[in-house]
């Protein structure tokens, strides 16, 4: 190198480590008007919840969702609405909330055509695939902690709160109930962190940030009707939604870490092998749009 | 080799078995604005992508001020400024708040200066007024205009501008030809791809035509003006005879109507032939040497088919 190109490589500007460009991401991400009404959707399934089950007491035969039974006890404690109401939009309402989240990631750029331009400014790829995980992940811890707490708040408010007793029958405080609350949510962000890791895969693979998330929505209703089939039981421990329900581990005395632990063993896979996908994906990639 | 703002050498671009960019090897030497023409299709924005690392070359490198793209990018790419293909922003944001997004992308940005470097740019493409607007709301030539103020957040070496002009009106054309040629003199290099010939006969310095993937011309404006070879038109009522005349001292190409008898002049100076052809009795009721326009170079370069280059 002569010494006229090191000059100029000298020259080059300074790199500053900094959080703006993350913050920039999660600023975009809560100004977006869709993001919003995800967000009140999933607060209002626990009050819509509340007061169907005030109006009329269930039969816990047909309830819905395939998780333990929370229905039955919120009539006596409004603390169970929150765990009914994350139990219930599991099936649904959370996945999609992280879908569109997740398949706009990448794909959603790319369709402005901001791709180009960010990719210019200059932004590292690997350091774009970072940060766009990173608004991913907190949706994916954000929205159970929505439904948490919209439940808890309107169940508190329609049935009142007091003692909670567990699955395992044994009677804990409201305190150390919202504690485990919080361990559901936390656990949740994992998996649905997982679930994002995917959706974050599939964004880098298109243009149209609604293929991705609707690619991303099957897939996982998918699991679930998988999941279902006693034929395929080979499969289902190697499917992304299977461990989902394991959140009311958490709600028996003494917890039973054990059985969380494969849970977040497969969420953990999952996100190292489909992050890494992503990158192979997007590190190379011809970017035409 | 650092005399060049841009340098390509043996650029190639291959999708599938299709050929877009053919070894093409630009030189735009520093502070140069150089218009890179071409018709629609020949590969001008694809070789633009090639030079940001946007997309990979199949064959080939380059550097961008004096530097190996795209293996340095982030050391280098904070001095080049540029507009590809189009804005693109995001359309619910504001144009400010657009400006600010890729200011926090930019790793090299001071974050204390950001307000006043993007009310500096907006400004200097005359946006200041809708900056709080949402984009969405914008004209084609309002986006375009921001599409420009991106490119001017900070101070830059070396602009890359595909078709900025497009979607302008007059006034807007004007003032981005005004715009470009005040960032030439502030010392920028420009690298201008553009369809607009006027334009390119206005600021640029330097021309390069694509034509099918491929680099056809590359050299200083005026000497692509001079290589053009001049006509000599006669008008008179006598055209045989003139025609005759012309042949007689050596021009070629040689046309004849009712009206008039014109011929390509070569190394013959005008004033010869006028002498020859009243010394022949020719009825000489006008004459004029044409030189060829730039878009008459531009056609003989690129063929006149309408069709875009497959």
């Amino acid at each position: 190198m002569s010494a006229v190109e090191l000059s100029e490589v000298r020259a080059a500007p300074v790199r500053r480590a900094s959080s703006r460009f993350l913050r920039s991401e999660l600023r975009l991400i809560a100004v977006r008007r869709r993001n919003q009404v995800s967000l009140a959707a999933l607060a209002a399934v626990p009050v819509v919840l509340a007061v169907a089950m005030k109006v009329a007491a269930p039969d816990p035969a047909d309830r819905p969702g395939g998780g333990p039974d929370f229905f039955a006890q919120i009539t006596g404690n409004g603390f169970f609405v929150a765990l009914a109401a994350l139990g219930v939009e599991l099936g649904l309402f959370l996945p999609i909330a992280i879908a569109m989240l997740a398949g706009d990631s990448v794909a959603g750029e790319a369709n402005q055509g901001t791709l180009r331009y960010l990719l210019t400014v200059p932004v590292n790829r690997t350091r774009l695939l970072a940060v766009k995980y990173a608004g991913i992940v907190a949706g994916a811890f954000l929205a159970p902690l929505v439904v948490a707490v919209s439940g808890l708040v309107i169940g508190l408010v329609v049935f009142g709160g007091g003692d909670v007793t567990l699955l395992s029958g044994t009677q804990v405080g409201l305190g150390e109930a919202l504690l485990r609350l919080l361990g559901v949510c936390l656990f949740l962000g994992v998996c649905l962190s997982a679930l994002g890791a995917v959706g974050l895969f599939l964004s880098t693979l298109t243009e149209q940030p609604m293929g991705a998330t609707i690619a991303l929505t099957m897939l996982c209703v998918a699991g679930f009707v998988l999941q279902q089939i006693p034929q395929l039981e080979w499969l289902h421990p190697y499917l992304l939604t299977r461990h989902w329900q394991d959140f009311g581990e958490l709600l028996r005395d003494p917890v039973s870490f054990g059985a969380l632990t494969p849970g977040l063993l497969s969420a953990g896979a999952y996100i190292v092998v489909f992050l890494s996908a992503a990158w192979a994906r997007f590190a190379g990639r011809d970017v035409t749009s | 080799m650092t005399d060049l703002a841009v340098a390509t050498h043996g650029l190639t671009k291959r999708f599938g078995s299709q050929v877009a960019v053919d070894t093409v090897d630009l030189a735009v030497p520093r502070g140069a604005v150089y218009g890179f023409l071409g018709p629609n299709g020949s590969g001008k924005t694809t070789t633009i992508r090639m030079l940001l690392g946007l997309i990979g070359a199949t064959a080939g490198r380059h550097e961008l001020l004096g530097v190996a793209m795209p293996e340095y990018a982030a050391d280098v790419l904070p001095r080049v400024g540029a507009l590809v293909e189009g804005p693109g922003f995001h359309p619910y944001l504001s144009g400010r708040d657009n400006l600010r997004r890729l200011d926090a992308a930019d790793r090299s940005a001071e974050a204390r200066t950001t307000d006043a470097r993007i009310a500096a740019a907006l400004d200097r493409v005359g946006l200041s007024a809708a900056a709080g607007k949402r984009y969405r709301t914008y004209s084609l030539g309002m986006k375009q205009r921001l599409a420009i103020a991106a490119a001017l957040l900070v101070p830059r070496d070396l602009l890359i501008l595909d078709e900025p002009t497009n979607g302008l009106d007059p006034q807007g054309t004007r003032e981005v030809r005004s715009l470009v040629g005040a960032l030439a003199a502030e010392g920028a290099t420009v690298l201008l791809s553009t369809h607009l010939l006027a334009e390119v006969e206005q600021i640029c310095t330097h021309v390069g035509v694509m034509h099918r993937g491929r680099l056809v011309a590359q050299e200083p404006l005026a000497q692509l003006r001079s290589d053009a070879a001049p006509r000599a038109r006669v008008l008179t009522d006598q055209p045989a005879q003139a025609a005759l005349v012309l042949r007689t001292l050596g021009l070629t190409e040689i046309t004849e109507t009712a009206a008039e008898a014109a011929g390509q002049l070569g190394e013959i100076a005008p004033e010869k032939v006028v002498a020859a052809l009243v010394h022949d009795g020719v009825a000489v009721r006008g004459f004029e040497v044409e030189s060829p326009s730039l878009e008459d170079v531009f056609v003989s370069l690129t063929g006149r088919g309408f069709d875009v280059s497959g």
